[in-house]
């Protein structure tokens, strides 16, 4: 059998190899779709944390969301690991752009070397990752992201699904690397028809039968994992939110032998750290992101964790700012002008107490004079020094940005049906109860708010939004929506923050999945003609039904 | 080259036009990948033969002339080695007439001691050629096609020299800690190069061809 022409200490090296070769693999290609330009040093010094000898920074959260891709899993044969890569348009259009697969099959290489040759070979690949991934037309689409969209990644296990990347897609080989319980292979399979910018580029299906469907455009499968984007802000501290990858890290210290090749002398030993920084010292910078969000989330059901620096529509009149990372008790880290023009009266105190780890700011936006909240800038200045001590301050805080950690499936509904300045509920169609009538409507004008809800409503927007979150322990976002386009229903009194919780991760539509979706529309229109009927035969019960809503 | 051929090293050939302003990005471009993949980290030998490697770098470089970016290994070192012999080139280039093709060629090599009076050999066994062919355009709207055409053919390239590497064919073996320097260019201070020459070739309009070879300093220096 296989395996015992291999030592278990070979194996459980090779286990790990092709285990940290996948972490890796999927770090570079998110790494290169960031939209910036990557640099990191050579050491002539070991570390023993730089897998493959090479300067690969971890990014956490690319880390968590590989990991959980795979869920203790190694690629193998009909098991592959998938990095979608894909584009979203402001308006909420999205395209799949590529798909790098990292697969395995079962040709294997009895007579090499594990701890030595395929180590190298694995390395050599990674730096073929490193040129190709510059190389593909995805490149410099990712290279002038931040307005008119962005790049968004997506990590999946299992089989390989091409089918969204349209007709024609290339292919293109990164390399292989033989071992003795198979052949890793990594290749990137990408759109070619990118003639990006024309307005009929993407499909906008309508509604059908008033059913909106949560969908990607192009994508016949449901999104098996929710999609993220590539811009990741780097550096700093995320212990609060994703332990960092050198938590119990296996370090990787490379001792090879120049004795005959089979002495191989290849130690890997488990080494725990604290969380520190990244030791090299890397400019994973973060672009700025001016992008109209606000339009999606407003006539969308997101399942948005740590949200987007968004900038509103012009038709707006003001941008709407979100922060990432944080509950509303870092509202000031909120920048809107509100009607002063500036910075926003920030309150006194934090509403809740998860401090000093997040002090994510937003940018300045392009052609917008915002002053940032920063503790040497803010005139609130006692707000400010309450939390996140030490921390903010510097100039450079101002240049970081906010980024969207999550983006679930979300609905792709033509933006003319909703605006943001006058927002009909979009799912009031949808509500269980009769409509209810404007004046009624809790949403224009809101109730008391309750002395748990946070100070900063009202005072971000003088229509007295009740779009802010309360001081709840969900420490993944804060959303100021000054018409929350959510729930109206007494039955469910809902804020934002619990909204937001309760519909962040939708089970999958029964409708949509692989099995049945296409069967069950097919019945559904099918069963239409009955259904007519029945509606016909009832037609004087809906007569009388309309003339109570008159 | 017929001598590469003689001595059983594998040879690729890669084949550029580009406008004169475009002819030190392109051939840099290449030659960084090719020394991407062929650089490891500085290797630190140890007791009883084991060595450790040291940790390679990478950045994204952008072209000013070319709609085109590609990556590095961070060893300002070698990049300033590379420009010195692609600024080199280029200057042949230009002044060899305005129709000048000529080509720039990376060889790695292995040193094989010899023993007195005999001098050390020099053993290719891989060889990059970049055959470059400058053209001349008339107005801007060329120009401007010239640099995304140009880009388009870069990454093709980019693709052929992974395409061949991920052969993995012939490498030197791992040398000692006493033969490390026979396959390795251990004078840079951040990484290692296998050992490498750069040479170029203009022929320029009268068909005269000019080889200079550009010697790569290395610590032990050959004996003449």
């Amino acid at each position: 059998a296989m395996d015992t022409d291999l030592s278990s200490q070979d194996r459980k090296d090779l286990d790990k190899f092709i285990k940290f070769f996948a972490l890796k693999t999927v770090q570079v290609i998110v790494q290169a779709r960031l939209g910036e330009k990557i640099c990191t040093r050579s050491s002539s010094s070991p570390t023993g944390s730089d897998w493959f000898n090479l300067a690969i920074k971890d990014i956490p959260e690319v880390t968590h969301e590989a990991k959980k891709a795979l869920a203790g899993q190694l690629p193998a044969v009909g098991r592959s690991m998938c990095v979608e890569i894909s584009l979203k348009t402001s308006e909420g259009d999205s395209m799949e752009l590529e798909i790098w697969c990292l697969e395995m099959n079962e040709k294997c290489d009895k007579e090499i070397k594990v701890s030595y040759t395929v180590y190298n070979r694995l390395s050599l690949l990674l730096k073929s990752l490193l040129a190709i991934t510059r190389v593909t037309p995805a490149y410099r689409l990712s290279r002038k992201q931040g307005h008119e969209y962005v790049i968004l990644y997506r990590i999946y296990f299992g089989e390989v699904q091409l089918s969204g990347l349209g007709e024609g897609f290339q292919t293109v080989r990164v390399g292989t690397v033989g071992t003795p319980v198979g052949t890793i292979t990594l290749s990137c399979a990408y759109r070619i028809n990118l003639a990006f910018m024309s307005t009929r580029q993407f499909e906008r299906t309508p509604p059908i039968m008033g059913i909106i469907i949560d969908h990607f455009v192009d994508r016949p499968y449901p999104s098996s994992s929710p999609m993220h984007p590539c811009n990741y802000r780097a550096g700093e501290d995320n212990g609060a939110v994703y332990p960092s990858v050198e938590d119990s890290q296996e370090v990787c210290t490379t001792s090879f032998s120049t004795s005959p090749p089979s002495q191989c002398v290849f130690t890997v030993t488990k080494a725990h750290f604290q969380t520190p920084p990244p030791v090299v010292t890397d400019t994973l910078k973060v672009p700025v992101m001016g992008l109209a969000f606000s339009h999606q989330l407003s006539s969308s059901r997101l399942s948005y964790q740590p949200a987007a620096l968004a900038v509103g529509s012009a038709d707006m009149g003001y941008p709407v700012l979100l922060a990432g990372g944080l509950t509303a008790a870092h509202p000031h880290q909120l920048i809107g002008p509100g009607k002063e023009g500036g910075v926003p009266p920030v309150p006194s105190q934090p509403a809740h107490g998860t401090q000093a780890d997040q002090e994510r700011l937003c940018t300045p936006l392009d052609g917008a004079h915002y002053s940032a909240v920063t503790p040497s800038s803010s005139e609130d200045t006692e707000t400010v020094s309450n939390s996140s001590e030490g921390k903010c301050g510097s100039p450079h805080d101002l240049l970081e940005t906010i980024f969207i950690r999550k983006v679930g499936a979300f609905v792709n509904k033509p933006i003319n049906q909703v605006t943001m300045a006058n927002l009909d509920i979009p799912f009031a169609m949808f509500a269980p109860k009769n409509v209810e009538l404007e004046d009624n409507d809790p949403m224009v004008n809101p109730p008391d708010s309750p002395e748990t809800e946070s100070p900063l409503q009202g005072s971000l927007h003088s229509e007295g939004s009740s779009g802010s979150s309360t001081g709840n322990t969900h420490d993944d976002f804060v959303m100021i929506d000054f018409k929350p386009a959510f729930s109206k229903d007494d039955i469910l009194p809902m804020d934002l923050g619990t909204f937001y919780r309760e519909f962040q991760n939708p089970p999958q539509l029964s409708s949509l999945s692989i099995d049945i979706g296409a069967q069950s529309m097919a019945e559904d229109l099918d069963s239409l003609p009955e259904k007519l009927a029945v509606h016909e035969k009832n037609v004087k019960e809906f007569d009388a039904f309309v003339e109570t809503l008159q | 080259s017929a001598r590469a051929a003689a001595m059983n090293c594998r040879a690729e050939v890669l084949e550029v036009s580009v406008e004169a302003r475009q002819v030190e990005e392109a051939a840099l471009a290449v030659l960084h990948t090719v020394l991407l993949h062929r650089s490891t980290g500085k290797f630190h030998y140890k007791k009883e033969g084991t060595y450790s490697i040291g940790t390679v770098g990478t950045q994204d470089v952008d072209c000013d002339f070319i709609d085109f970016a590609y990556v590095r290994v961070s060893s300002e070192e070698l990049d300033r080695a590379l420009r010195k012999a692609v600024g080199d080139f280029k200057d042949a280039l230009r002044s060899s007439g305005s129709d000048g093709v000529g080509q720039i060629s990376l060889e790695f090599y292995q040193k094989k001691k010899s023993r007195w009076p005999f001098s050390d050999e020099c053993i290719p066994w891989e060889l990059w050629t970049i055959k470059v062919n400058v053209v001349n355009l008339a107005n801007e709207q060329e120009r401007q096609i010239c640099r995304e055409k140009v880009g388009e053919k870069l990454c093709e390239k980019i693709i052929n020299i992974v395409e061949v590497m991920n052969r993995h064919e012939y490498l030197p073996k791992m040398p000692t800690q006493s033969e490390v320097d026979n396959v390795f260019d251990t004078g840079l201070k951040d990484v290692q190069p296998y050992l490498y020459k750069i040479s170029y070739q203009i022929t320029d309009s009268l068909g005269t061809s000019v080889t200079t070879t550009m010697r790569r300093l290395i610590k032990d220096t050959l004996a003449l």
